[in-house]
C-alpha cells in the first residue's frame, strides 16, 4: 500500500492548494477588513494603505525590504541539534519543524543579512512568526550569535527584528538556555563598541523579551505591536480580570518608558541609518582637535598663578 | 502530621498501620507489637525507597512544590550567618519573592539571592508565591553589582514556578527586568553559583541560575514552561501536564545529560522534606566545593568560562 500514499497522497495536496490561490490574492486588513490586492500590500512594506495596520513580514521579504537595492549578502548560519529531546505531543515535532520548513522555505525562525541601509553597512538579523511561532529554539540562538559575530567581525552595528511567541516548548530546556546565549550575543557587542538596535515587531513575547529583544541600546517598536513577558491570556487567568485598553502594546510600552520610540515601517530604515551614523566611531572632530580653541582656560590658569 | 503525596499511598498505608499498633501497644502486648511495628516500618522504608527510585518527571514535579520541602528560608538560616538583607530597587519597591542580602557562608563573606515561596498563608502572599515581579530581578542585579565591586561570589538559590504574570509587572517591564538580570549574571567578575532546591522555571529562574556552577537538587525541577503550562498549549488540555512533564525532559538526570546542570545534590531517602537537615547540609558541601573550584580565577577567566560554557550548551548533541 506504500506506493499509493507515496504517489497519489501529494497530487490531491497540489489540487488542494490550487484552489486556495484565489484567495490569497486579496488580503483583508483585521481591523477595517478593508481588502488590499496583495502586489499592492507588498508594495506598500505589508502596511495596510488606509488604516495603516502592519501586517507581519516573512524574513526574506523584511530583509529584502531593508537593505538598500533588496541586495544583501546572506550570513550562513549554523546548523542545531535537531530534536535532542525527541520531543512529541500531539504530533513529532520532527514533523512539525518538517512542516514549518516547507511552509517558510526557512531552514528556522531567523535569517540573518549583512548590507547596507542608506549606505550605512549593518549586519541584520529577521525572526519570522510564520516559522513555528518565531519561537526560539537552538537554531534561532545560533543564528543570534552568529549575527552579532558577523557584525562583530565587520565592526558594523547590528539590528534584530524580533517577532516570536517566545521559547520554543518543543526544545525544552534547551529553548531556555537560549536567553543566557543571546544574551552572551548581546554583551559582545556591547564590548567590541558597536550598536545594537532592536525592533520589535507584532508579536514579540515570552523568552525573546526577556532575553535579547529589550537588551538593545535603542529599543524601537513598529506601531501596534504586542509586545510583553507573559501573553494576555495568562496574564488574564491569573489575575481574572480584564486587560486595560492597548495592554501591551507599542504606544502603551512606549509610554511606560520601555521602548525609545515607535516607527511607522516606512521610517525604520531612515531612522536606523541616521541612529547608527550618530554611534559611527568619529573622526577627531575640529572642536576637540584644535587645541587653541580653548584659549580661556589657559588665560585663567595663567591669572591664578 | 505528615502530607503524603498520591502516588506515597502504600507508604501511607503502612506508616498508618503502624500508629495504629503504637496507639494499641500502650495498652496491650507490647512485645509482640513491637515487633509487628518493626516489620510494617522496614516494609514502609523499603516501599518508600521503592518509589523514590523511580519517580516520573511528573512525581519529581510534585516533590519539587511539596509544602514541606525546605524553602529558601531553612537554607538561609542553615547556611549563612550573619544573614543581612537588603531591601529594595532603587526604582520603585522591594519584592520579598527575591530575598537578596550579604552573609557569612562557611566564614567567608558572599551574597546571596534567593526565591522564597513562604509557608502559610501570610508568609505566601507576602513572597507572592515566590513569582518576581520586576522589582525582584532589579534588587538581585544590584546585589550582583555590589557582590562584583567587592570580590564576593554569589550564590543563588532558585525555587519558583516562574515570574509574576501581572499587569504590574508587564507595564514596569517584567522582560527588560529578567534580561538585566541574566545579563547581570554573565557579567560578573566573580563566581557564582545556583542551586535549584525546588522549581526551576524558566525566564524567572535563569535570571538567576545564569552561573558559573548550576546545581540541581536530586527531585527537583528546571524547566522553560510548567508542565501544566506546556500541557494547555501543546495539547490544549491542562490534564495533560503528566505527558508534558515526561516530554520536556525537566529532571536534574536529564539537564545533566544535556549539560545543562553540573552537578546533582543528593536527597535523603522520600525527599528533602523528609529529612531537612540532612538536604541543608549536603546542599552547603556543594555550594563550598563549587566556590573552592572558583576561587583564585582572576575575573576575566571567571566571566570567559561562563560565557563559553554556556555558549556550548546544546553544541555537542
Amino acid at each position: 500500500m506504500n506506493w499509493i500514499n507515496d504517489v497519489v497522497r501529494p497530487k490531491i495536496k497540489s489540487l488542494l492548494n490550487k484552489r486556495e490561490v484565489p484567495e490569497n490574492l486579496w488580503v483583508k486588513c483585521p481591523e477595517t477588513g478593508e481588502m488590499v490586492f496583495h502586489r499592492d500590500l507588498e508594495a506598500n512594506h505589508y502596511v495596510m494603505p488606509n488604516s495603516g495596520y502592519h501586517m507581519r513580514m516573512g524574513a526574506k521579504k523584511r530583509l529584502g525590504h531593508f537593505f538598500d537595492g533588496g541586495e544583501y549578502e546572506a550570513i550562513p548560519l549554523p546548523e542545531a541539534a535537531a530534536d535532542p529531546l525527541r520531543f512529541r505531543d500531539e504530533r513529532r515535532y520532527t514533523d512539525r519543524l518538517k512542516d514549518a520548513r516547507t511552509k517558510t522555505g526557512l531552514q528556522d525562525a531567523i535569517l540573518v543579512g549583512a548590507g547596507a541601509v542608506e549606505g550605512v553597512a549593518v549586519v541584520a538579523a529577521v525572526q519570522d512568526f510564520d516559522f513555528m511561532g518565531g519561537s526560539l529554539g537552538m537554531a534561532a540562538g545560533e543564528a543570534v550569535i552568529a549575527g552579532a559575530e558577523a557584525a562583530v567581525a565587520r565592526g558594523v552595528p547590528f539590528v534584530m527584528f524580533a517577532a516570536s511567541g517566545g521559547a520554543r516548548m518543543q526544545e525544552g530546556i534547551l529553548s531556555l538556555m537560549q536567553l543566557p546565549r543571546t544574551t552572551v550575543a548581546t554583551l559582545s557587542l556591547r564590548e567590541a563598541g558597536l550598536p545594537y538596535i532592536v525592533v520589535l515587531t507584532n508579536p514579540t513575547t515570552g523568552g525573546v523579551t526577556a532575553s535579547y529583544a529589550m537588551l538593545g541600546d535603542i529599543q524601537i517598536a513598529e506601531p501596534g505591536a504586542l509586545i510583553g513577558f507573559a501573553g494576555p491570556r495568562v496574564i488574564e487567568q491569573t489575575i481574572r480580570e480584564k486587560l486595560p485598553e492597548g495592554f501591551q502594546r507599542s504606544e502603551y510600552l512606549r509610554d511606560h518608558g520601555m521602548v525609545d520610540m515607535v516607527v511607522h515601517r516606512h521610517q525604520l530604515r531612515p531612522t536606523i541609518a541616521r541612529l547608527c551614523r550618530f554611534f559611527r566611531p568619529q573622526a577627531a572632530t575640529p572642536a576637540l582637535a584644535a587645541p587653541e580653541s580653548l584659549p580661556a582656560p589657559l588665560e585663567e590658569a595663567a591669572a591664578a598663578e | 502530621m505528615r502530607t503524603y503525596l498520591e502516588f506515597e499511598k502504600p507508604v501511607a498505608e503502612l506508616q498508618a498501620k503502624v500508629q495504629e499498633l503504637k496507639a494499641m501497644g500502650e495498652s496491650g502486648d507490647a512485645v509482640a507489637i513491637g515487633d509487628e511495628i518493626a516489620r510494617l516500618e522496614s516494609r514502609a522504608s523499603q516501599a518508600l525507597a521503592d518509589i523514590y527510585s523511580k519517580l516520573t518527571p511528573w512525581q519529581k514535579t510534585q516533590v519539587a512544590r511539596h509544602p514541606d520541602r525546605p524553602h529558601f528560608v531553612d537554607y538561609q538560616r542553615a547556611l549563612f550567618d550573619e544573614f543581612t538583607p537588603l531591601a529594595g530597587d532603587r526604582k520603585f519597591g522591594d519584592d520579598q519573592a527575591v530575598v537578596a542580602g550579604f552573609a557569612r557562608f562557611r566564614g567567608r563573606p558572599v551574597a546571596v539571592i534567593g526565591q522564597e515561596k513562604g509557608n502559610d498563608t501570610e508568609s505566601r502572599i507576602r513572597h507572592n508565591f515566590g513569582m518576581a515581579r520586576p522589582e525582584g530581578y532589579r534588587k538581585a542585579v544590584r546585589i550582583m553589582e555590589l557582590a562584583d565591586r567587592f570580590g564576593l561570589p554569589v550564590v543563588a538559590l532558585v525555587d519558583t514556578a516562574g515570574a509574576y504574570p501581572g499587569i504590574d509587572a508587564e507595564e514596569r517591564g517584567q522582560a527588560e527586568a529578567i534580561a538585566r538580570s541574566t545579563e547581570a549574571c554573565l557579567k560578573l567578575g566573580v563566581g557564582n553559583v545556583a542551586v535549584v532546591i525546588g522549581e526551576g522555571g524558566s525566564g524567572g529562574a535563569i535570571a538567576l541560575a545564569t552561573a558559573s556552577r548550576v546545581m540541581m537538587l536530586e527531585h527537583a525541577i528546571y524547566s522553560v514552561i510548567s508542565p501544566e503550562g506546556a500541557a494547555s498549549i501543546l495539547w490544549r488540555d491542562k490534564s495533560r501536564a503528566q505527558d508534558a512533564a515526561t516530554n520536556m525532559r525537566i529532571t536534574a538526570q536529564d539537564l545533566v545529560r544535556f549539560g545543562v546542570v553540573d552537578t546533582v545534590i543528593p536527597e535523603p531517602l522520600g525527599g528533602a522534606h523528609r529529612d531537612p537537615d540532612a538536604v541543608l547540609t549536603a546542599t552547603g558541601d556543594a555550594i563550598a566545593a563549587s566556590l573552592a573550584a572558583l576561587d583564585g580565577l582572576p575575573a576575566d577567566e571567571i566571566r570567559r568560562q561562563r560565557r563559553e560554557k554556556f555558549l556550548a550548551i546544546g553544541r555537542n548533541l
